[in-house]
């Protein structure tokens, strides 16, 4: 139990950071949805499933799609390999 | 000046913190109405989830103050995005695993929703998680094919209405003499899907608001226009 907590906790930290180090916005959202999908994981540990399922649903969920949304609407959405990124470049 | 002022008020906040701590003992005066309603929520409410007993039963007043939230939330997104130029160009249609992937999770998404919203009174889960899967159940086909035509003023309906039954629900237990949202209807079988009088009515309410209210916020975010 306490190095199931302990290896969740390290992963929180590791995406939190990550979702401050990385340069690729996409990237952040998507760490920033590793961070809540732990957090619900440990909510379930501790007994409290009802808390676990509003953050994997809302946190790990639907946040991150609105800020992916975002990100799209501010023209920040760039994945390595996208296929409107490249007919950008090639026209 | 502006490191002055930063430092003022981080010390200022260091010494309120260290001020509470100093002043109210840890867990002193002991808190005892999780304990009491830990005790009394089964027979007072029906309810087998006792989160769902606090959420509804004790603090349905604070429930609907979150909805509002949400509800001037929603609105103020859709008033800041504004409406979308008739010849924008649109994002073309995913590729087959996402629209295959789309059409094979919208059934089971929906199911899923309703099942932890009608059972928010029985088992974890209720009509805000309940709300959220159903709002992505029905953002699916839209991001799979992002022309699909979304019929905003039905999903206006439903939210009205549902946010409507909530407030009615509350309404007629003030009249027929209870407090505000009492629930009603008798106690019912602990554990059953009738049971714990109008909470499951609520419950139904406040998932089909959210659910409406996010696929509709949720579909005008990704109609906009991107900026390029």
């Amino acid at each position: 139990m306490i190095w199931l907590v302990s290896v969740i906790v390290v992963l929180m930290l590791g995406a939190a950071l990550a979702v401050l180090l990385l340069r690729n916005p996409v990237g952040a959202v998507a760490a920033a949805s590793v961070v809540s999908l732990a957090l619900s994981v440990l909510f379930v540990l501790l007994r409290a499933p009802d808390v676990a399922m509003t953050e994997a649903a809302v946190g790990g969920g639907l946040g991150s799609l609105i800020l992916a949304l975002s990100l799209r609407r501010l023209g920040l959405w760039r994945v390595e390999g996208d296929r409107a990124e490249q007919e950008r470049d090639d026209a | 000046m502006r490191n002055l002022a930063s430092l003022l008020f981080a010390g200022g906040l260091a010494f309120l913190l260290m001020a509470i701590a100093a002043l109210l003992p840890f867990g002193h005066p002991p808190v005892l109405a999780g304990g009491a309603i830990l005790e009394q929520a089964a027979d007072q409410v029906g309810a087998a989830n006792i989160v769902t007993a606090v959420v509804l039963g004790y603090r349905g007043l604070d429930t609907l103050g979150e909805i509002t939230i949400l509800f001037a939330a929603a609105a103020g997104l859709g008033l800041v995005l504004g409406r979308r130029r008739a010849g924008a160009p649109r994002d073309p249609d995913a590729g087959p695993v996402l629209r295959t992937g789309a059409a094979l999770m919208f059934p089971l998404l929906v199911l899923v929703g309703f099942h932890i919203i009608l059972h928010g009174h029985l088992t974890p889960g209720g009509g805000f998680q309940g709300g959220v899967i159903l709002a992505a159940a029905f953002f699916l086909p839209l991001l799979a094919r992002p022309g699909t035509p979304v019929d905003h003023p039905g999903l206006s309906l439903v939210e009205g209405t549902a946010g409507a039954v909530f407030i009615v629900t509350g309404l007629v237990a003030l009249l027929t003499g209870g407090e505000f949202l009492q629930p009603l209807l008798g106690t019912g079988t602990l554990g059953t899907l009738f049971s714990a009088g109008t909470l499951p009515i609520l419950y139904l309410a406040l998932g089909l608001k959210v659910g409406a209210e996010l696929a509709g916020l949720l579909a005008r975010l990704a109609d906009a226009e991107t900026d390029t």
